[in-house]
């Protein structure tokens, strides 16, 4: 006799959808998946939707506004597992840059009626509210990491995601370091690993898109870029992107904004 | 062709040979036919990596390196030679130990499971263009993965199969330090063929074979005995080599140096600058570290344990119980220097540094270990306050 499946619900806060949408590229692996749980909630491929409470929660996005603080309250207390994904719901994700910033002000530039706008001031991960089981960073995640994350649910393990940076992974694929053979920099030695080093691998500097890694010299890292020649504006912007408000990030920009 | 025998009338070595430029050909023609893989240098992205070779003309001709901590270019030379360079990013142990592989898988059999051995690919390589730090880094690393009692058998039969032509060095970088570290420039064994390029006047090599495999492949090729002059060419080579050395350790005493300075303020002062990024062990031919991983699918039918590089400045590496051991910068940098030049003699019975320079040009900010050793040995003794504050290591 077949056990029941696990429920699996995907939620979306504020976000691009690009990391549901890496679920949905897992195009060799969903029949597999949905052999293993019932997808119970996923508005973005199926209108179905089952009932709570559910055994696997994926949460994409970040809370920017005070009906997703509610919210997120009300999948957590649903959910037996949670499990966030990508730099949105692991970091506040881009739009977090408003937090840098004067929030009314965007919102009187940028919509023509700012008062049916109800916004918060500041784009937080999930993590600022609720407890989360796991973390899985990334803008978007990468595919085998979600499927390493559900497969270790499945089997009641820990998940093998490496927290180390960058480099490691660039080293084992054999590539040639673009900061040391091209003056190319590169965030990698400071980003946690995840994407298999792929800008490296197409001769670029990392963007720094899984965030921080778990022990970032960031001013270390910012002083050779400035031997390279970057700028203090050119410093302060690369750690400004997808993990803005990632600890280590946003305090290494903030010492090179006014640079 | 067959190759002449010399004035006694033997063929052994080490007689010299010469071969002259057009002929390396042969020699990668004689190495494939005997079913060899052939590696070596070849460039990719700015820089010389390992990789297949299919002829002499994937070699990095006419190229040579600019190295300096941090920085590393690629430079037009004035003429056509093949091994006018010193090491790059890649070793060899990228082939004895791969950076990633599965050691074996379980998959689920009714109420129970069988498990697997990896098919591990049988490749025999012939490794060209290897250095003398380089096959003593090869030294090095045969003690780890066959000395002791626990051997790893890919490693193992890759090694015994593998064949290794030797090059030795014209030219030394500005990062190397094989002669502090008795390792080089010259090639003194260990190899099955070693090759001395000489540039002036006719473009040729002088050859000596180093064991009986290398004295069949010798026989194969468009020799000459190599004549007097030839032999100092060869020589005159290598001691420019080793008069060009950019970088100098002092090993004297450095174990003992190094232990006894494991409350210096300079540990702190490099770990200001180490991003822990785990670069130069990654880029070391020593350097052995892997980490096994065990791994389910999605299906739950099949668990895979998986070896891959590690490095001592992951947080990870030194995991046990519930937190890291080493959990800042300066315990896992000075984890990697104490055991490269000091632990490594307790281990293994030499010094874990081969003074290839690796380490120093692939360190993104630049970290020079002859630096980091000579800034200690010049304060000998000095203490960082760190244990009056009752701060971990
Ligand atoms: S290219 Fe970037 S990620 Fe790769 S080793 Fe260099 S600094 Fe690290
Ligand atoms: S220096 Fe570090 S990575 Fe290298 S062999 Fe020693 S412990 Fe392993
Ligand atoms: S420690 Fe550095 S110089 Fe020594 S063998 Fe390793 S990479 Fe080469
Ligand atoms: S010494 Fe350099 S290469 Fe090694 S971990 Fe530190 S920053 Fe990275």
């Amino acid at each position: 006799m077949r056990a029941r499946r696990p429920k699996l619900a995907v939620w979306k806060f504020a976000s691009c959808d690009g990391c549901q949408l890496s679920l949905l590229n897992c195009e060799d692996e969903l029949l597999a998946l949905a052999d293993r749980v019932e997808v119970a909630y996923f508005l973005e491929a199926s209108r179905a939707v089952v009932r709570g409470p559910y055994d696997l929660s994926l949460v994409e996005g970040s809370v920017s506004t005070p009906e997703d603080a509610d919210r997120i309250r009300q999948v957590r207390k649903a959910s037996r597992y949670l499990v966030t994904i990508g730099a949105c719901a692991t970091a506040g994700g881009v739009q977090a840059l408003r937090n840098f910033a004067d929030c009314q002000e965007f919102l009187s530039t940028v919509y023509a009626r700012p008062e049916f706008i109800r916004t918060l001031e500041r784009s937080t991960p999930i993590a600022d509210h609720v407890p989360v089981d796991f973390e899985l960073r990334g803008c978007p995640v990468d595919r085998a990491q979600l499927l390493e994350v559900i497969s270790a649910f499945l089997a009641g393990r820990r998940p093998r995601v490496a927290t180390h940076s960058v480099c490691v992974e660039c080293k084992r694929r054999g590539l040639v370091c673009v900061m040391v053979a091209q003056g190319t920099p590169c965030l990698g030695p400071v980003t946690q690993a995840g994407c298999g080093a792929l800008c490296p691998g197409v001769r670029r500097g990392c963007y720094g898109c899984f965030g921080p890694a778990e022990s970032p010299n960031t001013a270390s890292l910012a002083r050779a870029w400035s031997q390279l020649g970057a700028t203090a504006q050119e410093v302060a912007r690369a750690f400004r992107t997808f993990n803005a408000a990632a600890d280590a990030f946003r305090a290494e920009s903030e010492r090179h904004e006014r640079g | 062709m067959s190759r002449p025998p010399t004035s006694d009338g033997s063929t052994g070595s080490p007689s010299g040979y010469v071969l002259p430029a057009e002929g390396l050909g042969e020699l990668f023609d004689a190495l494939v036919r005997r079913g060899y893989t052939l590696v070596g240098p070849t460039v990719r992205d700015g820089a010389v990596v390992y990789d297949r070779l299919s002829s002499p003309q994937d070699l990095p001709v006419g190229l040579t390196d600019e190295q300096e901590a941090g920085r590393y270019r690629l430079r037009a030379r004035p003429d056509r030679a093949y091994f006018g360079y010193t090491v790059g990013p890649h070793s060899w142990k990228r082939f004895l130990q791969p950076p990633e592989r599965v050691l074996w898988r379980a998959v689920r059999d009714g109420d129970g499971f069988r498990v697997e051995a990896a098919p591990e690919e049988a490749v025999r390589y012939a490794f060209v263009g290897v250095r003398a730090c380089e096959l003593a880094a090869l030294a090095v690393q045969d003690r780890v993965f066959m000395g002791g009692s626990h051997t790893d058998p890919l490693y193992r039969a890759r090694r015994a199969d593998a064949f290794v032509v030797a090059v030795q060095c014209g030219q030394a970088g500005a990062t190397c330090f094989c002669s502090s570290m008795g390792t080089g420039p010259r090639c003194t064994g260990g190899y099955d063929l070693v090759l001395t390029e000489l540039l002036g006047g006719e473009h040729r090599f002088y050859l000596e074979a180093g064991s009986p495999r290398g004295d069949e492949v010798l026989a194969e090729l468009p020799c000459r005995p190599a004549s007097p002059e030839d032999r100092q060419a060869a020589d005159q080579a290598v001691s420019r080599a080793e008069a060009q050395m950019g970088r100098r350790l002092e090993t004297q005493g450095v174990r003992e140096l190094l232990l006894r300075n494991l409350e210096h303020p300079r540990w702190d002062q490099v770990a200001g600058r180490c991003l822990s990024c785990g670069n130069c062990t990654l880029v070391c031919p020593t350097c052995f570290c892997f980490a096994v991983e065990d791994t389910t699918d999605l299906s739950g039918q099949v668990a895979e344990r998986r070896a891959r590089w590690d490095s001592c400045f992951t947080g990870q590496f030194s995991y046990l119980h519930g937190g890291s051991v080493r959990a800042t910068t300066r315990a896992r940098y000075r984890q990697w220097l104490t055991h490269k030049l000091a632990t490594w003699w307790d281990q293994f019975g030499s010094s874990g540094c081969v003074g290839c320079g690796r380490c120093i040009t692939w360190c993104p900010v630049g970290i020079d270990l002859t630096e980091e050793v000579a800034a200690i040995r010049g304060s000998d003794g000095l203490r960082s306050g760190r244990e009056a504050s009752g701060e971990n290591p």
